[in-house]
């Protein structure tokens, strides 16, 4: 895992406030939570920052929530630097997290790593020079049962193998979305072989 | 409700709600801790306080954890020494071995638990994290490879003192104690994270490497910097005061000190006063022998008439002084004596002392269920009575508001605006405000300095005092009328009748009386306020410490002490009877304050009737008998203070006008106050 801290300043935009669209969400998220624990809803709206700002926090969103949520910039700060799914610098359209905890590594997520590194021509927390990809390395996402896994963007990618990822790498690589779940013939989690059933 | 459990086999009753750790405690097992403190919340998240619980496959953080009926806590097992090994081990993977060069080494709760409970040795062979120092003011130093993440100084900022400028950021190995202000921590109560920090990250750093604990003396004694009275102690080294920590006192600090109490040392070394002085025939001021000033003075004094003469002392004199001083000028019949700043309408009849001292106490604070503060701001003028605001409306939920304005605190202000004609709206019961105090119980009147100041400064007293009549705030058993002084003895100086006599001169009286002639001889005892222009007709008799504003235009400089330097009573602002004690000796030929008045009342040939300060002492019970038991409180009656009948004129309420870091004489000399004020500045809060 990367050391988690806000972007240096060059890449920092100067101003950030939230669209429209997004200012009518934070309405809605807000009135989910008490008027006086609204600090609550800090975690949907950096969630939301990241979404309307390429998929990264910058500062300057943290500086605008805090002051939406009446939270002292340092809270949301730690927030946001605790989080791993909150990126703090740039990335790719695409960001990767490859998972390499144990049952994915156990199911092969060593050579899910080499295929995106040899065929993207980067490393762990590097992005492409086309901006179109981002590589990171990541620790459990909860899908074991459907090892070895990525995460792109919002979706999950299970039951690799060197070619699904291959696969999967080219069809982002023409703007095309590869369909997001199992790259094995199974439906979710269930058995590969014998199809068990409740007796 | 109280629930029973067993610690090491021995049966154990604690209330409910209690922690395991706090149950283990009264049964005198001793357990280590780092991030566990009784004043903050709990963060459970050192590990250092594991003890074995039955029937939990593991061990048990005891500061977290409730106690409840029936468990069976063991806190000496070897499972349990393992798991503190183990912990510690954790703990000093990434602590730099640096004690020797570590100001903590001495006082450190590290080194002290690696002793007892940590494995003699290491295993550890990689590289250990480094981590960049932050920018914490002119008074913190830190070294934040250090430190262990206990959180206690966030913890601290976040809720003690109401300053969200602390954090923690990242996670795992890459937590790191961060600020986001670039010039330092805010506040008025910062130092306090120096004692809180379990480590050496956070240091003082004016005290840097100027002594190991051991070396100190160590004084118990009070401080003189604001008029509470904190309860510190002070650790000298060679004759100097190396510096100042906070003693517990429920009373007043709980154990915290303000930053000017813990900070403003290194003023005691600047422009010190410490030898007299006499204004020579070209007007400069050139040294003289206590004899010679003594011969001038009684010169000037026995060509006077009595009403001729003045005398005026300032809040920082000690009460023997005071006393003395009176005594010197009843034998001589003057009677422009005062004490009270210029302008102010404090009363001076003792009958109504409910209208000088802060009645309801400091730690009345915490029973209040509303509280108006009328022209003060408590963050300066006492910042340690401002965290008991903060800690009554965090913890009681009190309503704040306030006449007057100011500069934001640590707690939401319902500002009521700056008109004088607020108070009589309310007086006359025809202000949104009076539905308020309907609704409660408990209301504190804080009075600042400020309204006391003003030419209808006794029509407000009135008029609040008829408010908290009306809501049953102005009783024998409650009294809600607060008045908050900036300075240390004022209420002594008051108490000891340092007022003016009949016929006499105020201190505006006085100044003016300078000016037209008809004083021709004052003694300034520790005045130093602004009088701006040079007096050069009469004759002015500076008394005190530092070079300050007062010695500047004296014709005779008399060195007295300062408040580390000598045995004297302070009296604070509620009223309290306490006693500073000598750390370290005058600077040279600098007297204690009393002493020096004793010694000339024989020039004068009016010799007073103490030769010690136990006679002098014994002479306070003729004044007061509570003056003699230290810590106890002067009681006040209820009584009508203040003057409904005087008309509020038009002008504004506005708090004194304070920069917090520079108030007195000590601090305005210091070198540490004066980056603070600049610091502050730069932060623009």
């Amino acid at each position: 895992m990367s050391i988690r801290r806000p972007a240096v300043d060059d890449l920092q935009p100067k101003n950030f406030i939230f669209n429209k669209i997004n200012t009518k969400k934070i309405d809605k998220i807000l009135s989910n939570y008490p008027k006086e624990k609204k600090a609550s809803a800090l975690l949907p709206l950096l969630d939301l920052a990241q979404r309307q700002h390429d998929n990264w926090v910058p500062t300057a969103a943290m500086k605008c929530i805090s002051d939406i949520l009446s939270v002292p910039l340092i809270k949301v700060l730690e927030v946001a630097t605790f989080y791993t799914m909150f990126n703090l610098e740039p990335v790719g359209k695409n960001l990767l997290q490859v998972c390499t905890t144990t049952p994915c590594w156990l199911r092969g997520s060593d050579d899910i790593v080499s295929t995106c590194k040899n065929k993207l021509g980067i490393d762990f927390g590097e992005t492409s020079k086309d901006n179109n990809f981002t590589l990171l390395e990541v620790e459990c996402l909860g899908a074991c049962s459907n090892a070895p896994m990525v995460q792109i963007n919002d979706d999950f990618y299970e039951d690799l193998n060197k070619d699904s990822m291959l696969k999967i790498i080219e069809d982002l690589q023409k703007g095309n979305k590869p369909k997001p779940g199992p790259q094995s013939k199974r439906l979710g989690s269930e058995p590969i072989n014998i199809k068990a059933k409740l007796k | 409700m109280m629930v029973k459990l067993f610690v090491d086999e021995k049966e154990i009753e604690v209330e409910e709600g209690s922690t395991v750790m706090q149950a283990c405690e009264k049964t005198g097992a001793e357990i280590p801790r780092f991030c566990f403190h009784e004043r903050l919340s709990i963060a459970g998240n050192c590990r250092m306080c594991l003890v074995a619980l039955e029937g939990s496959p593991k061990p048990i953080a005891s500061c977290a954890m409730p106690a409840s009926e029936g468990m069976k806590v063991v806190t000496n097992s070897d499972s349990v020494k393992a798991a503190r090994e183990g912990v510690m081990e954790f703990l000093l993977i990434n602590h730099p071995l640096d004690c020797p060069i570590c100001d903590q080494g001495g006082e450190c709760d590290l080194q002290d638990q690696a002793l007892f409970y940590g494995r003699g040795n290491t295993r550890y062979e990689e590289s250990k994290r480094s981590v960049d120092n932050k920018p914490f003011g002119p008074l913190i130093k830190t070294t934040m490879t250090r430190c262990i993440h206990c959180t206690r100084c966030v913890r601290f900022m976040d809720e003690v003192a109401g300053v969200h400028e602390l954090g923690a950021i990242g996670r795992g190995e890459d937590m790191e104690i961060i600020t986001n202000s670039p010039s330092g921590l805010g506040g008025e109560l910062s130092g306090n994270i120096i004692d809180l920090c379990p480590v050496g990250a956070l240091t003082s750093a004016p005290y840097a490497f100027k002594a190991r604990p051991w070396e100190l003396s160590k004084t118990n004694s009070i401080d003189t910097l604001d008029a509470l009275g904190s309860s510190i102690q002070i650790g000298s080294k060679n004759g100097q005061v190396l510096r100042v920590l906070p003693r517990l006192n429920e009373d007043i600090n709980e154990e915290w000190l303000a930053d000017k109490s813990r900070f403003a040392i290194d003023g005691l070394l600047n422009q010190r006063l410490d030898i007299p002085y006499k204004r020579n025939s070209k007007g400069k001021l050139e040294p003289c022998s206590w004899e010679e000033a003594f011969q001038i003075m009684t010169k000037v004094m026995n060509s006077l008439n009595p009403n001729e003469m003045a005398s005026i002392v300032g809040g920082q004199a000690c009460l023997e002084s005071i006393v003395a001083l009176k005594d010197v000028m009843d034998s001589l019949n003057v009677v422009n004596i005062d004490s009270r700043p210029i302008l102010s309408k404090l009363p001076i009849n003792k009958k109504e002392r409910s209208g000088w001292l802060f009645n309801p106490k400091i730690s009345g604070i915490e029973e209040i269920d509303n509280l108006l503060i009328i022209g003060s701001q408590p963050r300066y003028e006492a910042a340690l009575l401002d965290a008991r605001i903060r800690k009554a409306w965090l913890e009681n939920n009190i309503q704040i508001a306030r006449i007057g304005g100011g500069d934001q605190s640590s707690y939401p202000i319902n500002e009521l605006g700056n008109d004088a004609d607020i108070i009589d709206k309310i007086f006359k019961g025809k202000h949104n405000y009076n539905k308020i105090l309907d609704n409660s119980y408990k209301t504190l009147f804080l009075i600042g300095e400020s309204v006391l100041n003003r030419k209808d400064g006794a029509g407000i007293l009135g008029r609040i005092r008829e408010i908290a009549k009306k809501y049953n705030n102005y009783t024998d058993d409650w009294n809600g009328i607060g008045v908050l002084h900036t300075e240390a003895n004022r209420v002594g100086a008051l108490e000891a009748g340092f007022v003016p006599g009949k016929n006499g001169f105020d201190t505006k009286g006085i100044i003016e009386g300078m000016k037209t002639k008809q004083i021709k001889l004052v003694w300034l005892l520790g005045y130093d306020e602004e009088i701006t222009e040079k007096q050069s007709e009469s004759f002015v008799i500076y008394q005190g410490h530092h070079g300050d504003k007062g010695a500047e235009f004296a014709d005779l400089i008399l060195p007295g002490s300062a408040y580390t330097e000598k045995n004297a009573t302070y009296i604070n602002t509620e009223g309290r009877v306490q006693r500073t004690y000598a750390a370290v000796p005058p600077p040279g030929n600098a007297k204690e304050d009393w002493k020096i008045i004793r010694a000339f009342s024989e020039y004068i040939g009016k010799t007073l009737p103490y030769n010690n300060i136990e006679q002098l002492r014994n002479r306070f019970e003729r004044i007061n008998k509570t003056f003699i038991a230290e810590n106890s409180v002067i009681k006040s009656e209820v009584c009508d203070i203040g003057d409904t009948k005087i008309r509020l004129n038009k002008s504004e309420i506005k708090p004194l006008e304070i920069n917090y870091f520079m108030t007195c004489p000590i601090s305005r000399s210091s070198e540490t106050m004066a980056k603070c004020s600049i610091a502050k500045n730069k932060l623009g809060i």
